[in-house]
């Protein structure tokens, strides 16, 4: 097994795409994803990578210069936050589109204003509909792993989309905490060089993101979906082939002591570690409470959402994003859609939880589930509450 | 769990010195955590830093909030942030001073354990500079014992390289010279 070493998450990210055979880089620095750039530029000017950093002066540029850059056929990384991110939205749609496995990594921040650096989601649940993959880490460790398999699931010839993996900011970004990286000879193994669809070259003319009028629109935005909601299977197969290789398993819902639970709760980042900590401390106290933990964020894993809640009576979903006006906050709303047809459902709650790194701690999680502890589930709850606001 | 709080100032290294801990007691086969306050920093503002290690796998991901350990990198900041805020009952405070313990209790009216060492004296004497962020992890280590000095060898001179061996020797005599109260 490999040796555990203590390593910023950051820089760890960064020493991990390092591992990829990445040909070109383009990731303008933004807190509180800058180790992430800093570190990746270093590996390149130092040598240690064979790659083109390019230098940019936007993250709307970053993106651009690695929509082409893939285009060509090339393995491309970025890495962004927050505004960065924001900035980049009106491209994420178009790599998408041109079906371009560009990988992402997000150091999650709260998006102004007021102006905030610290984490939450409310950068990346505007991008939800971007049509991008969007996986979910909740320690340092998983940030390694995933930003290596986010290449071979966005190169796989039945995906061909973008992954972004996101990264808590600060509370992972910035923490020192003990890694393990792949062997290299293993890593080369299992993510071979990149094998492009189609390139585009000077001496061999292609057009790539074309124009389509009413005639063909429909049919590329279906096929699009369709090559979304089939990346899970696919997503899957190589989460089995890691946890071979490498000894770790990575499912699209982990649940935590759910089985018989009463009462889940749901997170989803890097709270979950934290939660589980509630959840053994309830357990303790004889209160019959689970966790899920959902790591996959589109495609939407509805059937392992439901197998995970059907025994349940209560579910209480956290979010750390606001939907404003909305039914609660995003991720509450894709579990009373993946859970309304079903004929047993638990009653289900949404804590909008964490805002602008505002601190969770085991306390709060405990508050959350002996707040609903109480509540008849029969009765159906239609509102979302800010845990912990001052009013 | 070991749960240390860090007081210093932007710039004087608190944050160098959670990454060096963390490395070190990684590097000896424990778990750790280091992280810093988060969120901007403005040199010589009053800053904290974290610190966690333990033998199993650490979940929580949390602030430290009720820390065992407070260690003070900068006297000055005593009377301007409340360093034993939230202490644990039989929590223990390492102050980097020429005052002896009994001197910083009175001043804190503070009843626990209080260690002091004159760290900057330290520093100033082997590395000729005024600064302890590297020389008060030897005095940290003395008093939460979980790891021996040695286990600082490796990340302080992956960091430090040429200049490791007087960062080394400052955190020795911090770990020697340091008057722990009853």
């Amino acid at each position: 097994m490999a040796k555990r070493v203590g390593m910023e998450v950051a820089v760890a990210v960064a020493e991990a795409v390092g591992q990829c055979d990445i040909d070109m880089a383009a990731v303008y620095p933004i807190t509180p994803q800058s180790h992430i750039a800093e570190h990746l530029s270093d590996l390149v000017a130092d040598g240690k990578i064979d790659a083109e950093f390019v230098t940019v002066e936007s993250e709307h540029s970053a993106m651009s210069a690695v929509i082409g850059a893939s285009g060509t056929g090339a393995r491309v990384y970025t890495a962004t936050s927050s505004q960065g991110l924001m900035l980049m939205h009106e491209l994420l749609p178009i790599a998408s589109g041109m079906r371009l496995p560009i990988v992402m990594g997000i150091a999650n921040r709260a998006v102004s204003g007021p102006l905030n650096i610290l984490n939450d989601h409310s950068d990346i649940m505007p991008q939800r509909d971007s049509g991008w993959i969007s996986l979910f880490v909740e320690n340092g460790q998983e940030a390694i792993d995933l930003s290596i398999q986010a290449f071979k699931i966005a190169e796989h010839k039945d995906v061909l989309l973008p992954v972004c993996v996101n990264i808590d900011g600060f509370q992972l970004t910035h923490m020192v905490e003990p890694l393990e990286f792949p062997d290299q000879e293993l890593v080369n193994k299992f993510l071979p060089p990149r094998v492009p669809y189609a390139t585009l070259h000077p001496s061999k003319p292609v057009t790539m993101g074309a124009f389509a009028m009413s005639d063909y629109f429909t049919e590329m935005m279906k096929a699009k979906d369709e090559a979304l909601k089939n990346s899970k299977k696919v997503i899957i197969d190589i989460w089995d082939e890691w946890a071979r290789m490498f000894g770790r398993a990575y499912k699209p819902v982990e649940t935590y002591k759910a089985e018989d639970a009463e009462i889940l709760m749901l997170t989803m980042g890097s709270m979950g570690e934290t939660a589980e900590v509630a959840i053994d401390a309830l357990r303790a106290k004889g209160v019959s409470a689970g966790l899920i933990k959902l790591r996959l964020w589109r495609p939407f894993p509805f059937e392992e959402i439901r197998a995970a809640a059907k025994n349940a009576k209560k579910l209480i979903v956290t979010d750390r994003a606001v939907s404003f006006g909305g039914p609660g906050g995003p991720v509450f709303s894709e579990i009373k859609s993946a859970l309304y047809h079903e004929a047993h459902r638990p009653a289900i709650y949404n804590y909008i939880i964490g805002l602008g790194g505002r601190d969770v701690t085991v306390k709060d999680f405990i508050g959350m589930v002996e707040k609903v502890i109480p509540y008849n589930a029969e009765k159906t709850v239609d509102t979302y509450e800010f845990w912990g606001v001052r009013e | 769990m070991i749960e240390v709080r860090w007081h210093g100032r932007g710039g004087q290294g608190a944050v160098t010195s959670v990454e060096l801990l963390a490395v070190a007691a990684i590097g000896a086969g424990k778990y750790a955590q280091g992280f810093p306050s988060f969120g901007p920093e403005r040199r010589g503002a009053p800053i904290a830093a974290f610190s966690r290690i333990d033998e199993k796998k650490i979940k929580v991901r949390s602030g430290i909030y009720e820390p065992d350990v407070v260690i003070v990198l900068d006297a000055s900041l005593i009377g301007l942030v409340n360093v034993i805020d939230g202490l644990k009952p039989g929590g223990k405070l390492i102050v980097n001073t020429p005052k002896t313990p009994e001197e910083i209790k009175k001043e804190l009216n503070f009843s626990g354990v209080v260690a002091t060492v004159d760290g900057t004296g330290i520093a100033r004497k082997e590395m000729g500079v005024p600064i302890a962020n590297t020389t008060m992890i030897g005095a940290l280590l003395k008093v939460i014992g979980v790891m021996g000095l040695d286990a600082m060898k490796e990340a302080v001179e992956h960091r430090f390289g040429r200049i490791a061996q007087k960062n080394l020797t400052a955190m020795k005599r911090a770990y020697e010279e340091i008057k722990i109260s009853n």
